[in-house]
């Protein structure tokens, strides 16, 4: 099985929860998970953000599901990283 | 129902745990001067036994706690509901499982709760000493200037919360309510028969 460690999201959320609170959210979701959440746009009602999460093996659908959850939109997946064990070979 | 870990994020979201302070103290206020009148007037009419005082301040206290809850409730679920639904049209999709659907939901109804709860158990403080009037056995007038007395202090104490809040000095800010308590206080001595 192939392992997911690194998922960089756009992602569309409400001004609230504040930055710090969408990330801690999200970093709850595993023991391991580290997540970076950069606002690049401001409008009145909404903030344009890039949100990477780093983790040994990422669970993208309960991510996703969070983001939702917490009023947010994935518009697009911008970058992964993801390390196989070689079950082709 | 949900998880109190739910519930302050209802108010963190909708930004509703100022809302709720503003509704705390304006309210708190209303109730602690409305029962200050009361004791006031009759304090200074005479003649009214304690248990008609009793039966007049529980019944301000409980109209004063059920316009609370209602009128704010009806009030915020409406700007709740606006609030979502402006959201909705920024984010262009729906909210309806999202959390700011379940704030809308739970955030009137806490704010709700504290605007009606506050002029409500702050009455029935200021209205302890004329309860336990059968086991002390005390004098009406000094029953009654107990229970003015703390309506004062309450006052007072509101004015130290509204300063910390503000980041004043909490004497100057409770001295202010309390200088707000003495004026109707002495209107009242002014205008009421007796």
């Amino acid at each position: 099985m192939s392992r997911v460690k690194l998922i960089a999201l756009d992602v569309l959320k409400p001004h609230l929860p504040d930055a710090v609170e969408f990330a801690r959210q999200l970093a709850a979701l595993g023991d391991d998970y580290q997540v970076e959440l950069e606002v690049v746009e401001v409008d009145e009602h909404t903030q344009t953000t890039v949100i990477t999460v780093r983790g040994e093996d990422l669970a993208l659908a309960r991510i996703e599901d969070k983001v939702k959850a917490l009023g947010g939109s994935v518009h697009s997946i911008d970058r992964v990283i993801v390390t196989g064990n070689g079950d082709d070979n | 129902m949900p998880t109190l870990a739910e519930l302050r994020q209802a108010l963190h979201i909708t930004g509703s745990t100022q809302i709720a302070r503003r509704y705390f103290v304006t309210n708190g206020f209303d109730g602690s001067l409305a029962m200050l009148g009361l004791l006031i007037g009759f304090r200074s009419a005479g003649g009214a036994g304690v248990d008609i005082v009793i039966a007049a301040c529980l019944g301000t206290a409980i109209a004063l706690g059920a316009s609370g809850v209602s009128s704010t409730y009806v009030s915020e679920q409406a700007e709740r509901r606006r609030e979502l639904d402006r959201l909705r049209r920024a984010m262009l999709k729906e909210l309806d499982d999202s959390a700011h659907a379940r704030a809308a939901q739970w955030a009137p109804i806490l704010v709700a709760l504290v605007s009606g709860l506050a002029p409500f158990l702050l009455a029935l403080i200021i209205m302890l000493p004329l309860w336990l009037q059968s086991a002390a056995d005390t004098p009406a007038p000094v029953l009654f200037d107990t229970a003015i007395g703390i309506a004062f202090m309450l006052i007072f104490l509101l004015g130290v919360f509204l300063g910390r809040v503000a980041g004043s000095h909490w004497l100057w800010s409770g001295l202010r309510t309390l200088a707000i308590a003495l004026v109707t206080a002495g209107i009242i001595l002014l205008v009421a028969p007796g």
